[in-house]
């Protein structure tokens, strides 16, 4: 089943890429979404699993499991009739590239080998750089080179901290293995120099991938250039695959004893990484860049969050389905926006919510739960992470937090109020897109949930945040 | 086999050096095709033979030295490109910048916690070395495609650290990361074509429309 869940995916890539008809294609992306959806609940529900350990399930991989492969299956069928509407593109790649995208993700969450995390992370990267590309103008072909670049690059610097890890071992024993649990039970008697300069490089590599400031410059482009639903699968889906690498070197460091040291270089990026969005989010006019920034912001509490320990982990696991969940909802009403308009400027956007109620309204709602207002999910997740600050009587932080957060709030509250309030502007020329069901379902879905996550917490998930969160605070 | 590690990487920080210096591309890719091929020795110079470090020989060489030199002559010719590689800084700047890298990295790594087998090896400062030459290209060069080089540089230097470590390494997640770097490679190369196509240069100047 683990396997499947993994292969399942590239199955339906290779029949798209066979199937004749543009619109078959874009039918198989929901139909093997929704299979490995129904594979991945049936997984999550299981006891411990284990495949010859190079690959198996632990709370922290169940939750992330979980967030990718439903906001995975929202996106898909957004995407069968986004597909449609635009088939004047060839849809081969995109459809290939998507399901490729979706098993290397699996991938990374399943792997419990840190090499083979690695292959599968970068697999993330290059499968994705194609979908960014996929409105084939200048400034697309700009973000997808900026984000293969540094991604890449990023990750090479991963690689070096994995190896580190790997040397750190060298001398403790005759067989060195990079197999995650075996590291974990042989993290007492690690060299510590190396130990703490993998975990640098690790934290610096897969940072880059998460969008941690200063390593968030591909964001902005990325995301901004990037068909809506393809900015949803990054924001969501990509930054918490990464997030959860980040945690596997946390994982490392608390088993080694160091703990601390771990979560002071967290809540250092954290920090920088709330700042920078904030300054950057004032006055953005691009609606999609301007939840870019809002992405790297939520990276930073998501770092703030591990960094801070105690409930504040257990805010942090909340928060990164919350997070993921309310920003695929924002960038898929973001992108009919932007279809309506053929704009995603504030300068070619006027009262959004008059010429599309649903979509508009959307984009409103996705705005006021992402900026943390009750009674939406981000709420209560960052306002435990918060409790958790100030319970640790870090109140210096706690307050600088809370500034930032309201900087943000304002910040984006200007674009997206002057983009979604007042009438339509008639000399905006008007080109007849319409809400339709299947672009406005998906993430209605998404923002229901959320909804439902600040309201009521089902007790299974609540065990299963539990369980994440102790992993990563385990001490030796 | 200690010999034949050595002259192989000797022979990689002067290959680093003739990248930082050549203004050439072609030699620039001939160069870095020579290093990647001559990593492929130092798994059985380190290692011995076996079954492990003959397939890591093979494959590195294989795809090192062989199929991504090919697939970035191949970019080159299909985007026609000038010869010269258009540095931001000069090369003689450059090429200080990289012996100092190199020296740095020598002395660094005396004061690094290495084993006591690593002590009188070269295989630290050597990787060390070439990851700041992987990043002196990056930086100082102009035209998208020796930003791959630097990339290419770049790993070559974690490889050479990954040669201590092979035994750690499984021989499935070394073919994966050789793949990973193919593939990686070939979707720049695609990504190259269409820049040319989009801008008729290579100059990552012109991409510099999305900013703040």
């Amino acid at each position: 089943m683990l396997i499947a869940v993994i292969v399942v995916p590239l199955f339906f890539a290779a029949i798209s890429w066979g199937l004749p008809s543009h619109r078959m294609r874009s039918l198989v992306l929901p139909l093997g979404s929704a299979l490995h959806l129904v594979l991945s609940l049936l997984l999550i529900s299981q006891p411990l699993v284990r495949n010859h350990d190079w690959i198996g399930l632990d709370d922290l991989s169940r939750l992330v499991l979980l967030v990718t492969a439903l906001l995975f299956f929202a996106c898909a069928v957004y995407g069968f009739d986004y597909l449609n509407l635009r088939s004047d593109r060839d849809n081969h790649i995109m459809v290939s590239c998507l399901l490729v995208f979706l098993s290397a993700m699996t991938l990374a969450v399943l792997s419990r080998h840190m090499g083979l995390l690695w292959v599968a992370v970068e697999t993330t990267t290059i499968a994705s750089a194609p979908l960014i590309y996929f409105n084939r103008n200048a400034l697309s072909i700009e973000a997808t080179w900026k984000y293969l670049l540094i991604c890449s690059v990023g990750i090479a610097l991963a690689m070096l901290g994995i190896l580190f890890v790997g040397y750190a071992a060298l001398g403790t024993g005759p067989e060195v293995s990079l197999q995650f649990d075996q590291l974990l039970t042989m993290a007492g008697s690690l060299s510590k120099p190396w130990l703490h300069a993998g975990f640098v490089f690790l934290l610096v590599g897969f940072g880059s991938k998460m969008g941690l400031a200063p390593l968030h410059t591909w964001k902005p482009d990325a995301y901004g250039e990037a068909p809506g639903l393809v900015g949803a699968l990054l924001a969501g889906g990509l930054t918490s695959v990464a997030f959860l690498a980040i945690l596997r070197g946390v994982q490392l460091m608390g088993a080694a004893g160091d703990l601390k040291m771990a979560q002071h270089a967290l809540l250092g990026m954290g920090l920088l990484s709330l700042t920078l969005a904030a300054i950057f989010v004032i006055r953005q006019a691009d609606i999609k860049r301007m939840l870019a920034f809002s992405s790297v912001e939520h990276m930073g509490i998501l770092a703030l969050g591990i960094g801070i320990g105690g409930l504040a982990t257990f805010g942090a696991m909340l928060h990164l389905i919350n997070n993921a969940l309310t920003k695929g909802s924002l960038f898929l009403a973001a992108g009919n926006i932007q279809r309506a308009h053929d704009s995603k400027k504030m300068s070619g956007i006027r009262g959004a919510m008059s010429r599309l109620p649903l979509s508009g309204g959307l984009f409103l709602a996705g705005f006021l739960a992402i900026t943390g207002s009750p009674p939406f999910g981000p709420f209560l997740s960052e306002f435990t992470i918060l409790r958790g600050v100030f319970g640790g009587e870090h109140y210096l932080i706690g307050t600088l937090v809370l500034i930032l957060l309201a900087t943000v709030f304002i910040g984006m509250g200007s674009t997206v109020l002057a983009v979604t309030q007042g009438e339509a502007d008639p000399t905006l020329k008007d080109n007849g897109f319409r809400d339709r069901f299947l672009l406005v379902a998906p993430p209605l879905l998404l923002l229901l949930i959320v909804l439902m996550l600040g309201l009521y917490l089902p007790e299974p998930l609540n065990r299963l945040l539990h369980g994440a969160a102790a992993l990563i605070e385990v001490q030796p | 086999m200690a010999h034949l590690s050595n002259f192989c990487l000797l022979a990689v920080v002067l290959i680093n050096f003739f990248c930082l210096g050549s203004a050439r591309l072609g030699a620039c890719i001939q160069a870095v095709a020579l290093q990647g091929a001559l990593l492929a020795l130092l798994p059985l110079s380190e290692h011995g033979f076996s079954g492990h470090t003959l397939f890591l020989a093979f494959a590195a060489f294989a795809m090192k030295g062989g199929f991504i030199p090919w697939l970035l002559f191949r970019a080159i010719r299909e985007v026609r490109i000038q010869r010269e590689v258009q540095p931001i800084i000069g090369f003689v700047p450059t090429l200080i910048l990289g012996a100092l890298t190199t020296a740095a990295a020598f002395i660094f790594a005396d004061y690094l916690p290495l084993l006591p087998q690593h002590h009188d090896s070269l295989f630290i400062p050597v990787s060390l070395a070439t990851l700041g030459t992987g990043f002196l290209l990056l930086i100082t060069r102009l035209k998208a495609i020796t930003q791959v080089l630097g990339y290419l540089v770049l790993e070559n230097g974690i490889f050479i650290f990954g040669i201590l470590l092979s035994e750690a390494m499984p021989l499935m997640v070394e073919a994966g990361v050789l793949l990973d770097l193919l593939v990686g490679v070939f979707v720049m190369g695609i990504v190259l074509n269409q820049i040319n196509r989009e801008f008729s240069s290579l100059n990552t100047e012109r991409l510099s429309a999305l900013r703040e």
